[in-house]
């Protein structure tokens, strides 16, 4: 837990946050603004639409299927269906890293494929165009899987992505092809993307290839796309524990080790929000449990080694587990004690993501910092409030329009790795099987929590609370700055990285270090402008 | 080798684009629409393309790029979206204030077939535009043309519903920019004050994407032409259009209109088409070529005169847009350098028709645009005849480093440096930047490259 500290009232802050808005709109967001009780988690409105007009940071459900989840496999071409845009905006900008095996092995993530839909496709249909280009992907690059991204038009003028998919893949033969119908306009965020991306995961990959492979502790790692590299140090992790990685989805991923995910004995969940549908799926076909773990902050990525060690209860990996953490620490050690000096006390934002708004706070409390006010761009309700709270989340038309999958166990391959005992046993000893508390129990009392934080209520926040750093995209880094404050993202990391693990830890202490400490923020003023604003300044922190 | 899969024999293709020298409509619009001051862009369409076009702008100007968005949900895309928009209206004018709301419409906004021009006039009808205020709009749907046809949409769009005419005439040239940069706008301003032109710029995105550093953030910066400023263009003696396929519509638009005549020029990229941009500046204005602009003329070619042994043969292979690739292409000819491959994504038949005119000077060039002149063709091009420099935007970088080109990023968008919004890259200024450039990758190159023996210490 971080540190007690005393925050403003909430109260009143949340009526200048939302009293520029029409009164229908204020009515809406005051419920997605709530004063956090660590201990008496309140209700979060989430997962509902933006309001029309209201600057947001939210994306849609295609970023989200392709952009997100697919993206970062780097041996599948993804043919985006639709016009130029939406697959050139797609194109590298996510910075998922990958390592192919050899310099000849396949790796398509440098290329950009698309449809380039003409108004004459809009008009009498594109379904043709889309066979060609599949066709021409095919003979150019003969690859192990083409997916197919439906992008808005496409969904309007009904071209059948799915039934294209099945006709191409019986004629190639060798290339497993299939669609997502991901249109832009599904649900209200990219999450509606991510969820959609997990049932064609599920359906067209997962259970292909039932070779089981060597290892004694095999597992998953769901939601990790390898951003700056971060899953590079989080497989070093897993191999130098002597855990054997079957799968990750997607980061430095390939369609063969889908495939054979479930041969894995555990799934563990980095990234809550976009793929925890997956967790579940292949539980309930497969047997496999799955917990959340967080390899993003020192103490947090120990626990997640250690919860592993656990769950597989082999006294041999829990001391290999304990030997790793007792390496790895005395690095981290030496640089922490250096830097946080310079950045205890100081304080952050975070407005980012569906997952990295939480994990993110574990770095700031170990560089000493308290997180004022966080929030997510397209998280539901159980990111913020825990699991248990699924049950009581309304399901509105949204929603609905999103493909849930009826998944039944598997009558050949389903193997439940734990009985019901053995998991009540693990919950017992602490271990959170199947289920997430959510950001807000780690958040301090009276600090705010928003969803879906728009540009007006960000600005407002900066103004009032003057955070020392505030994380978010791209699109907020410049207006942030303007403000004099400066703006780590947490999208892309400012192009550095990675953060996650041991040393991922090292990366991100340094650069807050830098960030928050950087002698440039001193230098806004011109020497001739600072006399005046001096006196200023001085009554205004007063 | 990032790009080791791209295999050297050209197949046509026609169903797949591979790494586009292109991409969508609304992006131009939002950027020209940043060229008014006080203008908000709104995207007519769902959260993505909104989402998109401003990372895009963000990363290429590193400035805040603020724009709104209908957010679209599968309701709005089935029952129209108008409720959206005139919703959206609302929130905007009471939450972020702006003078004007300027809307382009999206793939999907079109395919359902919302009519902004209606959706406005409702808007308007029901009081939700407040007095003083404006709602322009352009179509910009993503399935025709490119990022280019889009910001000259948009430019058409300011100039019809703004322009009026009231008969009578003032003193002033209209200069309408076609897609350049903040730091172009500011040249091309410098260059009319030099010349002692009375102009007026539209857009202008200059002290909007380059603002200062101030410890405030400006949701309107200073700079874009001002609604009274645009209102006055149809009163002006007469329009240069700075590029055929960004700013000319907007010129033929406004004359329709208004009775402005106008000429259009290529955007001055190099020598010659800085020599005509002058000379038209110059006789728009009536006024004579100032001695000090013949001088900076003078030490451009001086420059190109005295480097020409590292410029002379080098072939060159470049892609962009078409108001930028044609004029780079006549000044790479003037510099004695060989275009050799070009390709750009715009669709275009009198592009086209002017690249065969201005590659007579260069037999056996390949020259490709519209769907499938993509960068994966160029590529494949360049396996085939390799080139000595390749000119583009950022994702050039990875077919540089594939094939170790000396690469200049030059166009949209720039995503891994700094300079092109700060620097002119038009104009005897811009050209002699440009001719900088170029030879600091090919020199940079040889010295990487030289036996120890042939290493020399002055070039």
């Amino acid at each position: 837990m971080p540190a007690k500290v005393n925050l403003p009232d909430p109260a009143s802050i949340t009526e200048e946050l939302i009293n520029k808005y029409p009164a229908k709109v204020a009515k809406k967001r005051r419920k997605s603004i709530v004063a956090n009780d660590p201990d008496t988690i309140p209700e979060v409105q989430a997962n509902v639409r933006t309001v029309p007009g209201i600057i947001t940071q939210r994306g849609c459900s295609y970023a989200g299927c392709k952009g997100v989840v697919l993206g970062p496999t780097r041996d599948i071409v993804n043919i985006v269906h639709g016009p130029i845009g939406c697959s050139f905006y797609a194109w590298l900008t996510r910075r998922n890293q990958t390592r192919p095996e050899t310099p000849e092995h396949e790796n398509y993530i440098t290329y950009c494929f698309s449809t380039d839909m003409q108004e004459e496709h809009v008009v009498f249909g594109g379904e043709k165009k889309l066979k060609v280009a599949i066709q021409e992907a095919y003979d150019l690059f003969h690859p192990k899987a083409i997916a197919i991204f439906s992008t808005c038009p496409v969904g309007l003028i009904g071209d059948d992505v799915h039934a294209v998919s099945r006709e191409m893949k019986e004629k190639l033969g060798d290339c497993n092809v299939f669609g997502f119908s991901c249109e832009g306009y599904r649900g209200v965020s990219q999450s509606a993307g991510h969820h959609i991306a997990n049932n064609g995961v599920f359906k067209h990959m997962v259970g292909n290839n039932n070779e089981i492979k060597p290892g004694k502790f095999k597992i998953n790692l769901l939601g990790e796309y390898n951003i700056g590299g971060d899953a590079f140090e989080i497989e070093r992790l897993l191999e130098k524990s002597g855990i054997t990685l079957i799968a990750s989805f997607s980061g430095n991923s390939t369609v063969g080790a889908m495939e054979n995910a479930h041969t894995a004995d555990l799934n563990i969940v980095q990234c809550h929000r976009s793929i925890n549908y997956m967790g579940d799926m292949m539980e309930t076909k497969y047997g496999i449990p799955w917990m959340k773990v967080n390899f993003v902050g020192v103490e947090s990525t120990a626990k997640s080694l250690r919860k592993i060690a656990e769950y597989f209860g082999d006294a041999e990996l829990k001391a290999k587990v304990e030997e790793v953490i007792a390496e790895e620490m005395p690095a981290v050690k030496e640089i922490i004690e250096e830097i946080r000096p310079r950045t205890e006390g100081k304080t952050a934002m975070l407005f980012v993501g569906g997952s990295r708004a939480h994990h993110y706070q574990d770095l700031f409390n170990e560089l000493g910092m308290t997180t004022l006010s966080a929030g997510y761009e397209f998280a539901h309700r159980d990111d913020y409030e825990g699991r248990e709270v699924l049950p009581n989340i309304k399901i509105d038309a949204d929603s609905k329009n999103i493909e849930e999958l009826k998944v039944t166990a598997d009558p050949e391959l389903y193997n439940p790795r734990k009985s019901p005992e053995e998991i009540e046993e693990l919950k017992a000893k602490g271990l959170e099987m199947n289920g997430y508390t959510g950001m807000m129990k780690q958040m301090v009392h009276k600090s705010l929590v928003i969803d879906d934080v728009s540009h007006y209520e960000s600005e407002k926040l900066i103004e009032i609370y003057k955070p020392d750093i505030f994380c978010a995209g791209i699109k907020k880094k410049y207006v942030v700055q303007k403000m004099g404050v400066p703006l780590k993202q947490l999208h892309s990391y400012d192009y550095g990285g990675p953060y996650t693990g041991f040393k991922g830890a090292v990366n991100f202490y340094k650069d807050i270090d830098r960030m928050v400490n950087n002698p440039v923020w001193k230098m806004i003023k011109a020497p001739w402008e600072k006399a005046e604003s001096e006196s200023l300044e001085a009554s205004y922190v007063a | 080798m990032l790009l080791r899969h791209t295999s050297k024999e050209v197949k046509e293709r026609e169903g797949l684009t591979i790494n586009p020298a292109k991409t969508c409509q609304p992006i131009g619009a939002m950027y020209a629409a940043l060229g008014i001051h006080g203008c908000l862009p709104h995207s007519h369409g769902s959260q993505g393309c909104c989402s998109y076009h401003r990372s895009t702008l963000t990363r290429h100007y590193k400035e805040p790029v603020m724009a709104a968005t209908s957010s679209f949900t599968e309701g709005a895309s089935v029952f129209g979206g108008q409720a959206n928009l005139l919703s959206a209206i609302e929130t905007i004018f009471s939450v972020y204030d702006p003078e004007v709301i300027a809307v382009h419409s999206t793939c999907l906004s079109e395919t359902i077939g919302d009519d902004l021009q209606q959706i406005t006039k409702k808007a308007s009808d029901d009081g939700k535009i407040p007095e003083g205020k404006y709602v322009i709009y352009a179509s910009t749907p993503s399935f025709v043309g490119s990022h280019v046809t889009g910001y000259a949409n948009m430019v058409v769009g300011m100039t019809e519903q703004f322009a009026v005419s009231t008969g009578e005439k003032n003193d002033k040239v209209n200069i309408i920019a076609g897609w350049m940069e903040p730091s172009d706008m500011r040249e091309i301003k410098s260059l009319a004050s030099r010349l002692g032109v009375k102009i007026v710029l539209f857009p202008d995105t200059s002290d909007v994407l380059d603002a200062p550093q101030t410890g405030k953030h400006e949701f309107y910066p200073k700079g874009g032409i001002t609604i009274d400023e645009l209102k006055t263009v149809g009163d002006s003696k007469s329009s240069i259009a700075v590029g055929c396929i960004t700013a000319e519509p907007a010129a033929v638009a406004l004359d329709k209109k208004c009775k402005v005549p106008f000429e259009t020029v290529d955007m001055p990229i190099g020598l010659s088409a800085t020599d005509r941009f002058i000379m038209a500046l110059s006789k728009a204005g009536g006024v004579e070529v100032p001695a000090e602009l013949t001088a900076e003329r003078g030490r451009l070619v001086d420059v190109m005169a005295d480097m020409e042994q590292y410029f002379y043969g080098k072939k060159v292979a470049l892609f962009g847009d078409p108001d930028q690739l044609m004029p780079l292409t006549e000044f790479l000819l003037d510099l004695g350098m060989v275009p050799k491959h070009i390709v750009s994504g715009t669709p275009g038949l009198r592009f086209e028709k002017r690249m065969k005119e201005i590659l007579e000077r260069a037999p056996g060039a390949n020259f490709k645009n519209g769907p499938q002149a993509d960068m994966f063709l160029m590529h494949q091009w360049i396996k085939n005849e390799p080139v000595d420099l390749l000119i583009g935007n950022t994702y050039g970088k990875y077919i540089a480093r594939d094939e170790d080109i000396p690469f200049v990023r030059f166009g949209f968008p720039i995503l891994d440096r700094i300079g092109h919004s700060y620097f002119p890259n038009i104009g005897y200024a811009g050209s002699l930047r440009l001719v900088e450039k170029i030879l600091g990758v090919l020199m940079d190159q040889q010295d990487r490259t030289a036996l120890e023996e042939k290493f020399e210490l002055v070039m």
